[in-house]
């Protein structure tokens, strides 16, 4: 019996009884089906790194037309809710209630400096540092605001030289800056690596629990035959929540699609294919779903997360880190959705991470093969 | 009763630890993330590959130039001459940003007319673009400064920053104690989930049913593996992260520890509901993973609550993550007192009394 000889009877049989048993157990059709929408609505509406409203608490010891010019500066702020205090104290007890995420304090010889001194006027902005990240966006802001009202009190007394040089920012492919264009092609990058790997090592991993894979075997179908029935049947599964998710990001979160869908259905159909090799390899390995859903998520979900670029800038990472990235396949995909959705079809960045995807590919579909012919044995 | 309990604590624990495999899935993965975790979730933003184009060969546009090269969080890697090139560069992510002086940028600086620079920024990846231009602000506000200074123009402000808990607004120091908590759930809501399931579905539940052991008593020795893991989980990262990391601990253990065994169980109560829900393992392992996505996105792990839209703040409420979230930064930075972390203790109780009675009671119906 030759491993590779493929008869289409056969396998269009294993393909019958794959598409019959996804059928037949809901879940496999709500993880393809009902989990795409779900991980983008909350993903695409939950995640959002742009403060706004941020409650921040203005200290006024000095209570002058100044200080009450300033507390209007970051009333007029989008990104502020400012409360008035007027001590430190109650400013300081109101952040460690964390009603507040940091406070400027203007202390009660505040207009008479700013009246006379030759020198700046020094301001001190306190802000919660638990939250780093958070942290280093509100202090830009509240410096932001008190840039704003120096300048225009500068202005109102007609020093000529306001501010030297402004800056003029562009952001091309996505000019509001919308947090659901950047993370939304990501996402689809996270729901396809979770249809190939984590269905296809918990469906196989339960034929192995079973002992229903060794019954699979002693069939006439040949290995390949069966590996093939599944890799379609998940294939299709996997395309089609492909197409839920993007119609999702399209025309729910507005997504603008700029490229061309051909190049897409290319480089999606060899990343499903990779992560579906990936799953089978995990499978054979773990061989109980427990291990392997776990194994799933270590290898696939959460460099996925990680390491690829959705969330986290890969280039701020340290080198060791970045080494670990060019081998991380879900990489290669979130860039190329990214450009395929906002920048369009632009072949110098999509044609090296489309060839990254077919070794990947090739190297985890001979694995699968040789590892599951070789557990037969 | 006791004697009965404690035996199938045993086999349930030694049912865990002597697979091999899924001993090392306990251990492997919650090290491997902290690792990765630690290094690579940051939003801190460095060596930004930085374009330039400019037009302009005065002495004030190079200085400024100097500024950029200087600083750590550029690294400028292209020059340009034409916006075809540079445009070019940033579709291709050849760099994330270009710099552009137009050529009377001097001139409009000498003269005190306002000057302006253009920078280029890749949309694609809009957070890091909101840094960026953060970054450049801050080092062409400087230059402004430094020269009103020089020209002698007074009233300026200088703006001292402090934060307090993080003077160094260090990401690690934020992402380790949420990652502690995180790590924790993802363990004991897993055992647990599937503890259920895999002996309904290897029909193991059905002897234990038939053993002297009654189902309350089944229900406490199916809690305590998960309690046990989630508890000794939690203790080993947070010591990882004290001691491997660098993370400060300034608050009361004691506190950590009472908030950690009440999370735990609310976590246990949820994965108890789910398995008792789930025919199968795969079912369970759906069931966890459609609970987890949503509850850490909601929890504020990695994203300020504060930030996102009205509705979904309402459902972080009923998250127990967000609460243990408050409790293990707190201890971990701020020394939180018991009177500031009681609301939180509080609703992750009353969570965890509604989770646990409601598995008991869907685990009783089951059975009848």
């Amino acid at each position: 019996m030759s491993a590779l000889a493929i008869s289409p009877a056969r396998l269009a049989g294993l393909l019958r009884k794959e598409f019959l048993q996804i059928v037949r157990d809901p879940s496999s059709i709500l993880i393809a089906l009902v989990m795409p929408i779900v991980l983008l609505l909350l993903n695409g509406y939950g995640i959002s790194l742009d403060a706004k409203d941020v409650p921040f608490g203005v200290v006024d010891e000095n209570r002058t037309v100044e200080s009450a010019g300033l507390y209007q500066s970051f009333a007029n702020s989008p990104y502020f809710k400012p409360r008035l205090y007027l001590d430190s104290q109650s400013a300081e007890a109101a952040l460690l209630r964390r009603d507040i995420d940091g406070y400027v304090v203007l202390r009660g010889d505040f207009s008479r400096r700013l009246a006379g001194a030759r020198d700046p006027v020094q301001l001190a902005v306190v802000v919660n540092g638990v939250d780093a990240n958070n942290a280093r966006i509100v202090t830009g802001y509240a410096e932001g605001a008190i840039s704003v009202w120096a300048a225009g009190r500068l202005a109102e007394r007609g020093t000529r030289l306001r501010q030297v040089i402004n800056v003029e920012n562009r952001y091309w492919f996505n000019p509001e800056l919308r947090s659901a264009n950047f993370i939304v092609p990501g996402l689809i990058a996270l729901i396809m690596t979770m249809i190939g790997a984590l269905l296809t090592a918990l469906v196989v991993a339960r034929e192995w629990e079973r002992g229903t894979m060794e019954a699979i075997m002693v069939s006439p179908a040949t290995m390949t035959e069966i590996l093939l029935g599944k890799l379609a049947a998940y294939f299709v599964l996997g395309m089609a929540s492909l197409a839920v998710s993007v119609g999702l990001g399209i025309f729910l979160f507005q997504v603008p699609f700029r490229g061309s869908f051909g190049a897409l259905i290319l480089i999606s159909a060899v990343f499903l294919v990779l992560s579906l090799a990936m799953g089978l390899l995990i499978s054979t390995i773990a061989r109980n779903q427990f291990v392997a859903a776990q194994l799933a998520f270590l290898t696939t979900f959460l460099p996925t997360m990680i390491l690829s670029g959705l969330l986290f800038d890969i280039e701020s990472m340290p080198h060791w880190v970045q080494a670990v990235t060019r081998v991380i396949a879900a990489r290669y995909y979130v860039s190329s959705l990214q450009t395929l959705f906002l920048a369009g079809t632009v072949w110098p960045v999509l044609l090296p991470s489309l060839g990254a995807l077919v070794i990947f590919a090739a190297v985890f579909l001979g694995a699968a093969l040789r590892r599951t012919r070789r557990s037969l044995e | 009763m006791w004697r009965r309990i404690r035996a199938l604590i045993v086999k349930e624990l030694l049912a865990l630890w002597k697979d091999r495999k899924t001993r090392y899935v306990l251990i492997a993965p919650p090290v491997i993330q902290m690792i990765l975790f630690a290094n690579a979730a940051t939003y801190e933003v460095t060596g930004v590959a930085l374009g330039v184009w400019n037009e302009d060969r005065a002495h004030i546009a190079t200085e400024l130039l100097h500024r950029f090269e200087d600083s750590p969080a550029f690294h400028r890697i292209a020059t340009f001459d034409n916006p075809d090139a540079a445009a070019a560069a940033i579709a291709g992510e050849t760099v994330k940003a270009v710099l552009h002086i137009g050529p009377t940028f001097s001139a409009d600086v000498l003269a005190g007319r306002p000057a302006t620079l253009q920078l280029l920024l890749d949309g694609r990846r809009s957070n890091t673009a909101l840094i960026v231009e953060d970054y450049a602000q801050q080092i062409v506000d400087q230059f402004s400064r430094e020269r009103l200074a020089a020209a002698g123009i007074t009233g300026g402000i200088d703006i001292e920053n402090r934060a307090w808990f993080n003077p160094n607004f260090e990401s690690k120091w934020f992402i380790l104690p949420g990652l502690t908590v995180i790590l924790t759930t993802v363990a004991s809501l897993l055992i647990t989930a599937l503890s259920v399931a895999r002996e309904r579905e290897l029909g193991t539940f059905e002897q234990l049913l038939v053993t002297p052991l009654r189902p309350m008593e089944i229900l406490l020795g199916k809690t305590a593996p998960g309690l046990i893991v989630g508890f000794i989980e939690a203790n080993v990262i947070a010591a990882i992260a004290v001691y491997g990391y660098g993370v400060p601990f300034i608050g009361q253990i004691l506190l950590f520890h009472v908030a950690i065994a009440i999370f735990v169980l609310s976590a246990i109560g949820i994965g108890l509901v789910i398995s008792s829900i789930a025919k199968t393992q795969q079912q369970s392992i759906l069931g966890v993973f459609l609970f987890l996505s949503p509850a850490i996105i909601l929890s504020g792990f990695a994203t300020p609550i504060a930030n996102m839209p009205r509705w979904s703040q309402l459902l972080t409420y009923i998250d127990p993550i967000r609460y243990m979230l408050v409790v293990s930064r707190g201890v971990f930075l701020q020394d939180i007192s018991w009177s500031l972390a009681w609301d939180q203790l509080a609703a992750m109780a009353a969570i965890a009394t509604v989770t646990l009675s409601y598995a008991t009671w869907l685990f009783r119906r089951k059975l009848q």
